[in-house]
């Protein structure tokens, strides 16, 4: 805040305010996961409360991207291609647990965890996560865009720990 | 047809095919020579008293680390049983690995219209992993054949488009062999950091 003016940072904050409430989703659904998704997007959870309610099958349409379910290393080329596409400012979350960290798959196939590939904004683990932590982690975005710059500019992701091989 | 008819019949159409056979709680398996799988097959599908019209499985097995390696640590504590429970009698355990060749293909088959189903089992060797492709009988045997092949590296004599179908073209090896790293990975984006 010291690097702006009163009149940028007010006017960053009303770009925030209208960004997270108009979220459009690119759900990148996989696996499991995306039943937990489906039910978070119904009525009985209603992700529409909080202006996430219009998934768009564009990624150029889309400023989110919700990559739910295991990626394989086969898919994770689409995965990127997805994300190079969409305009900025965009966001990343990791639904589940396989996005996060791979999960219980250590193996051949798997991306050991989407931050390998991209940066992620909001990790939602969970196997697969309830609603209410899909909530809770659009929550958490919501306020990670509201306090965002408007120019879109983000700090940097931090760096992922060092994985120690047993 | 029961289990040990269904093995009598193909004993008695094959006597020179036929390595072992054994039941095991109700499932019949035969366990064939290499050469005679596509008569064998044939036999299977067209013999009126058979008709195993449903290829359900072809899968494949390495052996070539059976019993020498200790069970993983998860199973020992997981309380996952790793032997069937000595309450239920087992008159006609697995008699074993069929042979000493390193790979046994394993079949599937169903009769839809009778309603029995029969496993065979073809021991491969290493060095000559390859047999006859049963997709000239059972279309559905085109995408299996494919999968033993991603996954075992076993070729398939006749096969119309045999191609890696689980992993990607640019995948070198074959992972659920024994001898797979079980750390190695091959990805195709560079990770980031």
């Amino acid at each position: 805040m010291s690097d702006t003016s009163f009149f940028t940072s007010r006017l960053d904050e009303a770009l925030g305010w209208a960004r997270k409430y108009s979220i459009f989703q690119y759900p990148f659904v996989t696996a499991c996961c995306g039943m937990e998704y489906m039910a978070t997007a119904c009525s009985h959870y209603d992700v529409d409360r909080f202006g996430a309610g219009l998934p768009r099958f564009s990624p150029r349409q889309a400023d989110v991207l919700f990559v739910v379910g295991t990626i394989s290393q086969k898919i994770a080329p689409v995965l990127k291609r997805i994300y190079n596409q969409m305009a900025e400012p965009k966001w990343v979350v990791a639904f589940g647990v396989c996005t996060c960290t791979g999960g219980f798959y250590d193996n051949y196939a798997t991306v050991m965890g989407i931050d390998t590939l991209l940066p992620v904004d909001v990790y939602i683990p969970g196997c697969p996560p309830r609603p209410e932590m899909v909530l809770d982690g659009l929550m958490k975005l919501q306020d990670k865009i509201q306090r965002q710059h408007s120019t879109g500019r983000q700090s940097a992701p931090e760096p992922r720990p060092e994985i120690l091989q047993p | 047809m029961n289990a040990s008819s269904l093995v009598g019949s193909v004993r008695d159409h094959f006597p020179e095919a036929v390595m072992s056979s054994h039941i095991y709680r109700g499932d019949a398996t035969v366990v064939l020579r290499r050469k005679f799988l596509i008569d064998v097959a044939q036999f299977l599908k067209e013999d009126p008293a058979l008709r195993m019209n449903y290829l359900i499985d072809v899968t494949a097995v390495d052996y070539s680390t059976f019993g020498k390696r200790p069970a993983p640590a998860f199973f020992a504590s997981s309380g996952v049983a790793a032997s069937p429970s000595p309450q239920i009698p087992d008159e006609d355990p697995w008699p074993g690995p069929p042979g000493q060749s390193r790979f046994a293909v394993v079949y599937h088959f169903y009769s839809m219209t009778l309603k029995h189903r029969l496993r065979l089992v073809v021991p491969v060797e290493e060095d000559v992993a390859e047999l006859d492709s049963l997709t000239s009988l059972w279309p559905g045997a085109n995408w299996l054949e494919r999968e033993v092949w991603d996954m075992f590296g076993i070729t398939f004599r006749g096969h119309p488009d045999l191609k890696r179908i689980l992993m990607y073209e640019e995948f070198e090896g074959h992972p659920l062999r024994k001898d797979y790293p079980v750390n190695k990975r091959q990805p195709l984006v560079e990770p980031i950091n």
